[in-house]
């Protein structure tokens, strides 16, 4: 057996990465950060809001947590479903009944969908992340520019129909090809949630910003995909919490998925952690917008 | 084939004794797995190095964090217990990220190869292709760190039949590769005979927490009756635990803390030898001769 010489040739083996997004910056190697308030850390809760056809595309690939039965797949269209119509009021009622703010990352056709849904989001002060048109709108390398394109400038033309401009995005599938962070500053965007790398905020190669959501720690991760209980969910973003409270200067991205911590039986687990938080005092919620701005006052 | 004629079996029962320095019946040994995984690396005819099109960026990404911020948290909790490092390491990382093998080098650290990166696999390589990456390791590791690397695991544990006669051929002295034992183990191959020492899949953070899908504190109790049984029964002779670690899953702020525990709970115990690679394979072969292999090449 002999493998192509290519294979062993490495011709970007060079400082920093083999690509060209974003820039290599060891932990030790950055400025210590003191965030506002006297925070050691903060947190941004990340509430999703997602619409599933009944028929999947899979281009180019099927999203987590899209049908999973043959068609039509009424169990899970609807269990999802639940999720818009009731999980989701139960996490903003947990936020909101603690004073706090966070981010709802939206299909756009859930706000034309379900204009009651939208007009909640902005009552309670939350700040929409634009999240693709729907489930399908999975964007990956196999994708042409122009497909590409159309999906991210589509769903910004029909957030601006609904009178909102959203700063941020996030992928389906927390999915980008080559282009996406260009095409996103193209498009007017100034931040994604997208990339699962670090504990604070970061530029990309072309200015746009990513901040970190946790890809681990997310309910549908812990709960959805490793079984855990929600208390046993809940217990390790607060050790999480602790442990970079410890550390300062640092972020956590929580993204709660209304279908799976907004049931009844696990909503209790959220409005405890929540309560655990912020008996700490030293922890800031906050919206992606004000970390931001805080954030670029500190690394410009 | 039937059976890649590595080593004689060994039962457990009737085992010559095997002292550990001190009297200690168990060495433990960490090894953090330092390594660098292409983002967009050329495809392999065997294994896809991701799941989706490149850039996989939760994929990517989950193990960046690894490099960008959880070594540095995994490694203090190491150092602050007490605890050396025998990295496994993707030797480029010398080339992308040297802060990372700087700080291990600070540290009192030692390395074995990993191979070149994590996403460049062993699979249908000739011998000169794969002695080309076991040369590559060794040079690149002597340039960065000044050490002479002496043990290898396989990058992303992938082999070929002439792995061990070609690292045997290089002058190593032991592999991680091989999972049939508690002690270490002569094998043999063409360039004469290579130690195999107990590295862990099932101990290993990635199986813990990916594939038997452990909450941290499942993972730090399984370390810790792992410990607890090898302890005991190094007493007889002396046994080897590895924990093999990866700083994007150990490093994780939900799991350091479990991990911290399990730390002081070896340290702490005067049945443990806390020992790097090295130094178990020379104490074990100062006490068990080679066998004479009949393939060997003078």
């Amino acid at each position: 057996m002999t493998l192509d010489p290519a294979y062993l040739a490495y011709p970007r083996r060079r400082y920093g990465y083999d690509h060209d997004l974003y820039s290599w910056q060891p932990w030790p190697h950055r400025p210590p950060l003191a965030w506002p308030h006297g925070a050691r850390v903060v947190v941004l809760p990340v509430v999703v809001s997602e619409f599933f056809p009944l028929t999947p595309s899979d281009r180019p690939f099927r999203a987590p947590g899209h049908m999973a039965t043959p068609f039509p797949d009424y169990r899970h269209y609807t269990a999802r479903d639940y999720g818009n119509r009731i999980g989701i009021f139960r996490l903003l009622d947990a936020l909101e009944a603690r004073g706090l703010k966070g981010a709802v990352a939206m299909n756009v056709a859930v706000a034309e969908r379900y204009p009651a849904l939208l007009e909640a989001v902005r009552a309670g002060g939350h700040e929409i992340v634009a999240h693709g048109r729907t489930m399908n709108d999975v964007i990956d390398s196999s994708l042409s520019e122009a497909e590409e394109r159309s999906i991210v400038t589509d769903t910004r033309a029909r957030w601006a129909a609904l009178g909102e401009a959203p700063s941020g995005w996030l992928s389906i599938a927390r999915s980008q090809s080559w282009r996406t962070p260009q095409i996103l500053k193209d498009a007017g965007f100034t931040f994604t949630l997208d990339w699962p790398n670090d504990d604070r905020p970061w530029r990309f190669a072309n200015g746009l910003i990513n901040v970190p959501l946790h890809h681990e720690l997310a309910d549908r991760q812990v709960i959805g995909q490793l079984g855990a209980l929600a208390a046993d969910w809940a217990r390790q973003v607060a050790e999480a919490v602790a442990v970079l409270a410890g550390e300062g200067g640092r972020m956590l991205g929580l993204e709660l998925v209304p279908y799976v911590s907004g049931l009844p039986y696990r909503i209790a687990a959220v409005e405890r952690l929540l309560d655990t938080l912020l008996a700490r005092n030293d922890v800031w919620f906050a919206t992606p917008s004000a970390l931001l701005a805080a954030w670029a006052e500190r690394e410009p | 084939m039937e059976d890649p004629g590595l080593y004689p079996y060994q039962p457990w029962r009737g085992r010559r004794p095997l002292a550990w320095p001190g009297g200690r019946t168990v060495a433990v040994w960490i090894a953090p797995n330092l390594e660098y995984y292409e983002a967009d690396p050329p495809p392999h005819p065997k294994r896809k190095a991701w799941a989706r099109p490149h850039p996989d960026v939760v994929g990517f990404g989950h193990r960046d964090y690894g490099n960008r911020v959880a070594h540095w948290r995994m490694a203090e909790a190491m150092s602050e217990h007490g605890f050396p490092g025998s990295v496994s390491l993707s030797v480029a990382l010398c080339q992308h990220h040297p802060e990372v093998v700087a700080d291990a080098v600070a540290r009192g650290w030692e390395f074995f190869s990993h191979g070149i990166t994590n996403t460049r696999y062993a699979y249908d390589m000739s011998p000169d292709q794969e002695r080309e990456i076991i040369r590559d390791s060794i040079e690149t590791v002597l340039a960065a760190t000044g050490q002479r690397i002496r043990g290898w695991l396989a990058p992303a544990l992938t082999h070929t039949l002439h792995t061990f006669d070609l690292l045997a051929e290089a002058g190593l002295d032991y592999t991680c590769d091989l999972y049939h034992d508690d002690q270490p183990t002569w094998i043999t191959t063409r360039h004469g005979p290579l130690v195999a020492l107990p590295y862990s899949l099932e101990v290993n953070d990635h199986y813990g927490f990916i594939v038997y899908r452990m909450s941290p504190d499942e993972y730090a109790d399984a370390l810790i009756a792992q410990f607890e049984r090898l302890a005991v029964e190094g007493a007889g002779t002396g046994t080897v635990m590895c924990i093999p670690l990866h700083a994007y899953l150990i490093g994780q702020p939900h799991r350091i803390g479990p991990f911290r525990r399990v730390l002081k709970h070896i340290a702490a115990d005067p049945r443990a030898w806390i020992a790097k690679a090295s130094d178990i394979v020379a104490a074990f072969r100062a006490q068990v001769p080679p066998p004479q292999s009949e393939g060997a090449v003078a």
